[in-house]
């Protein structure tokens, strides 16, 4: 009831703040002729398709391979189902009667081209720090893809939610228009990077947990949240891994999908960095990771990251004389053979648990889910794959495993419920 | 259908579905030397490499590996004398056989990555390859025994 009042009253009076500002409705742009708008230089189109990668625009927009951009894709949000829209130049369907300064006001204020307010799943509030060159640069590149007729599911919100004037209330309380300004305190690369990452990166729309009517919470930004069965850690100085994430790791990890020291990429950041990143230059990904690099205050880590890493060998070495939990059988039955390892520094290709960022996170989320699902041969680490035990393993076993594992190779305290969470992330995957 | 590269060949197979891979390579492709043993990735017998990595086929489905190089204990040496073979027979490791195949290509990628490993690492890697026969002190002895000859072959 507590909860619902949570929601209802802050609800009430975005409706009432809406109804207000609502008369101050948004102008339709008029329509070009399909087509018009179709020779764009080469290399324009090319920086555009640079910048669709650094917004990953696919991962949202593509529910097809076959269909890119075509839209389709179900965001199941506390509040209905929405569905992303076809953005291919078709003049029915998608936006090929949208002209560049509809496009604009689209990415820069979240307002369709027929004026009315698009939500903010659409993460315009991210979308609006894009200069005007990059802007236009994506509008070549989205102007000359191959058009697709496919129209938009309609979205399941329940009334008032999906009255699109309401959104005019929710933008005055948390949308700040406005280009990315540069910070002069801090070097032109670190610049590159917050502007890449807090705009078309819209990073921080997985990475920062959101209030309740869906806004990123600005007190936690970067603290990490849980986002479709998934855990998308801290990117600030909570962050739980054992080694700092320096400016070299992140980099490491962003450019090729992981890291020895901490582990690989799996669920949409696997594909935010093989589909979305893979298409920027070196030092742009650079760019990003120094600026994440300061942000989660790294150059502080006081610690020994050999003394570290030794320290995680040993807790995990120790195995072979400890097989009377069940879980530490099921992990030498199971994970061992991929997972052991001894010597001063652990390969890359055999990721070491003790350093694995999902065993020290705050919840069993990402854990849950490389055991359930595996790592396909795309994912994360190049050319290394991990098959799913989501047959093999029951909900109880992978409780026991990430309980003895938990205990053993993290300072951190036991995670709870996890059989539940087990349980309700195997409904959730059979689901999509 | 299906298309794997499978011991070096690039084979078509009518698949149904999305079956293990373990199946395709028993039934579709007629290789016999991997072994069903648990189906659910908890004993050995079904291990094959996977670019080169040791992975339960049992619980791979075939979709997930159709890009990769796959090898199985027909394909790890083209005359069976691969240093672990030879170490087998050597030890007289097997008692009734099941299980060697799987062994045999979990130990393969054992040696890649530990070329000198300790009873521990041996162990550790090697457990979830389980032996009925209780071999295990003899698989333990070939193992070493050809990671004795790998490393002498890699002498200049």
């Amino acid at each position: 009831m507590f909860k619902r009042l949570l929601v209802a009253v802050p609800a009430l009076l975005v409706v009432a703040v809406a109804v207000i500002y609502a008369l101050s409705r948004n102008s339709v742009l008029a329509p070009i002729e399909p087509g018009s708008a179709a020779a764009f230089p080469q290399d324009l189109i090319a920086q555009g398709a640079v910048l669709a990668g650094a917004g990953n625009c696919a991962s949202c927009h593509t529910r097809k391979p076959e269909q890119p951009f075509a839209g389709g894709v179900a965001f199941a949000t506390k509040f209905g189902t929405i569905y992303s829209t076809n953005i291919t130049p078709d003049p029915e369907t998608g936006i090929g009667r949208w002209s560049e300064a509809a496009f604009a006001r689209a990415l820069r204020s979240g307002v369709a081209r027929d004026g009315s307010h698009l939500f903010p799943v659409f993460p315009y509030d991210h979308l609006t720090k894009v200069k005007d060159d990059d802007v236009k640069a994506l509008y070549a590149f989205f102007m000359t893809r191959r058009p697709v007729t496919r129209a938009a599911e309609p979205n399941t919100m329940p009334f008032p939610l999906d009255v699109r004037a309401l959104q005019a209330g929710w933008k005055l309380l948390f949308f700040h228009a406005g280009e990315y300004r540069p910070n002069a305190a801090k070097s032109g690369e670190w610049n590159r990077g917050a502007y890449l990452a807090e705009g078309l990166g819209h990073c921080s729309s997985c990475h920062t947990p959101r209030n309740s009517l869906g806004a990123e919470s600005a007190a936690a930004k970067y603290s990490g949240a849980i986002i479709e069965g998934w855990f998308a850690p801290a990117l600030n100085s909570g962050n739980t891994a054992p080694l700092p994430w320096t400016a070299d790791e992140l980099y490491a990890y962003l450019r090729t999908g992981g890291t020895a020291l901490h582990g690989s990429a799996a669920g949409s950041m696997s594909d935010v960095v093989h589909n979305g990143l893979a298409k920027l230059p070196d030092h742009d990904v650079r760019a990003i990771a120094v600026y994440f690099a300061d942000i989660n205050e790294s150059v502080k880590f006081a610690g020994d990251p050999q003394d570290i890493v030794a320290k995680s060998l040993r807790s995990a070495a120790q195995d072979g004389r400890r097989a009377i939990d069940p879980g530490a059988h099921l992990y030498l039955a199971a994970c061992a053979s991929c997972h052991y390892n001894s010597g001063p520094m652990p390969p890359i290709l055999r990721p070491e648990l003790a350093l694995s960022s999902a065993l020290t996170a705050p919840n069993a989320n990402n854990f849950i889910q490389v055991v359930l699902r595996g790592i396909s041969k795309p994912d994360g680490l190049p050319d290394v794959m991990m098959p799913g035990f989501s047959a093999a393993l029951n909900d109880a076993d992978i409780a026991q495993l990430a309980a003895y594992l938990r205990r053993t190779r993290t300072q951190q305290t036991a995670w709870r419920d996890v059989r539940a969470e087990v349980a309700a992330i195997r409904k959730d995957s059979r689901g999509t | 259908m299906t298309t794997l590269h499978l011991n070096g060949q690039t084979i078509t197979v009518d698949t149904e579905g999305d079956p293990p891979l373990l199946w395709v390579i028993r039934d579709s492709a007629g290789l016999k030397g991997t072994k069903f043993g648990c189906g659910i990735g908890m004993c050995g017998a079904c291990t094959v490499h996977v670019d080169g990595r040791a992975i339960r086929s049992c619980i791979t489905p075939v979709s997930a590996v159709t890009d990769a190089q796959i090898t199985t204990i027909e394909g790890l040496d083209p005359r069976g004398q691969h240093p672990l073979q030879k170490a087998w027979t050597l030890t007289q490791a097997p008692q009734c056989g099941y299980c060697q195949s799987g062994q045999i290509m979990q130990a393969a990628s054992l040696l890649k990555d530990f070329p000198n490993p300790t009873d521990q690492d041996i162990d550790a890697v090697m457990h979830g390859n389980l032996c009925r026969c209780m071999a295990y002190l003899r698989i333990r002895k070939a193992i070493k025994l050809a990671a004795t000859e790998l490393q002498r072959r890699a002498q200049p």
